[in-house]
């Protein structure tokens, strides 16, 4: 009995330790803030690739004639 | 004492299962880290010619800032003021956000000591950013 209590404490002891030494996953972190990097910068082309038009107007010459 | 030994197998489970998950990604795509992701990503398009002159440069925290307003046209500067601190607005949210999404609002500033270090590093040749003792540099 007293063994079991004794693990029993030890084993909250450990998982308080897990708690608390939870660290900041500092490698995904600076995977997450490249992939937010490159959407917002557009460093790389989005697979559609029309978003990725440099800054000028896209000419549209489909002949719609206006009134 | 069996038993003892398996209690202690459980806990190294436990431990081993808790080292995964905090290897694993971060979450950033929640409706609300999207929709940051979304605006930040329209504000470059009108921000774009003030980084590329220096008018505008980044900050050692993360941020933005009006560098130099001198290079901005007269009648341009309060707006891109303005834009500069409605976009510093959703920096600010997107630190907050990531960290509350991934359970630990309290990592939010390093979560923004992280952005701060790779926007600098990504930034385009031509641009300036600050550095942790206020100088700006040209990258």
């Amino acid at each position: 009995m007293n063994k079991l209590l004794l693990s029993l404490a030890m084993l909250g002891l450990l998982a308080g330790c897990v708690t608390i030494n939870i660290y900041f996953p500092a490698a995904a972190a600076e995977k997450a803030a490249d992939k937010i990097i490159d959407e917002v910068w557009q460093l790389k082309q989005p697979q559609g690739g029309d978003a990725a038009k440099p800054a000028g107007q896209p000419v549209q010459s489909k002949g719609e004639d206006k009134p | 004492m069996n038993r003892l030994i398996r209690l202690f197998a459980a806990g190294a489970l436990a431990l081993a299962s808790t080292s995964v998950l905090a290897a694993a990604d971060l979450q950033i795509n929640t409706p609300a880290i999207q929709q940051i992701r979304q605006d930040l990503h329209n504000h470059f398009h009108d921000l774009r010619e003030y980084l590329a002159s220096g008018a505008v440069g980044l900050t050692w925290d993360g941020m933005l800032a009006v560098r130099d307003a001198s290079l901005i046209p007269l009648d341009q500067r309060q707006a891109v003021s303005a834009l500069v601190a409605d976009d510093n607005q959703d920096r600010h949210a997107l630190y907050r956000e990531i960290a509350r999404a991934n359970g630990h609002p309290e990592w939010e500033q390093e979560v923004r000591d992280t952005f701060a270090q790779r926007w600098i590093e990504r930034a385009r040749p031509g641009w300036w950013y600050q550095k942790p003792n206020g100088a700006w540099v040209q990258k």
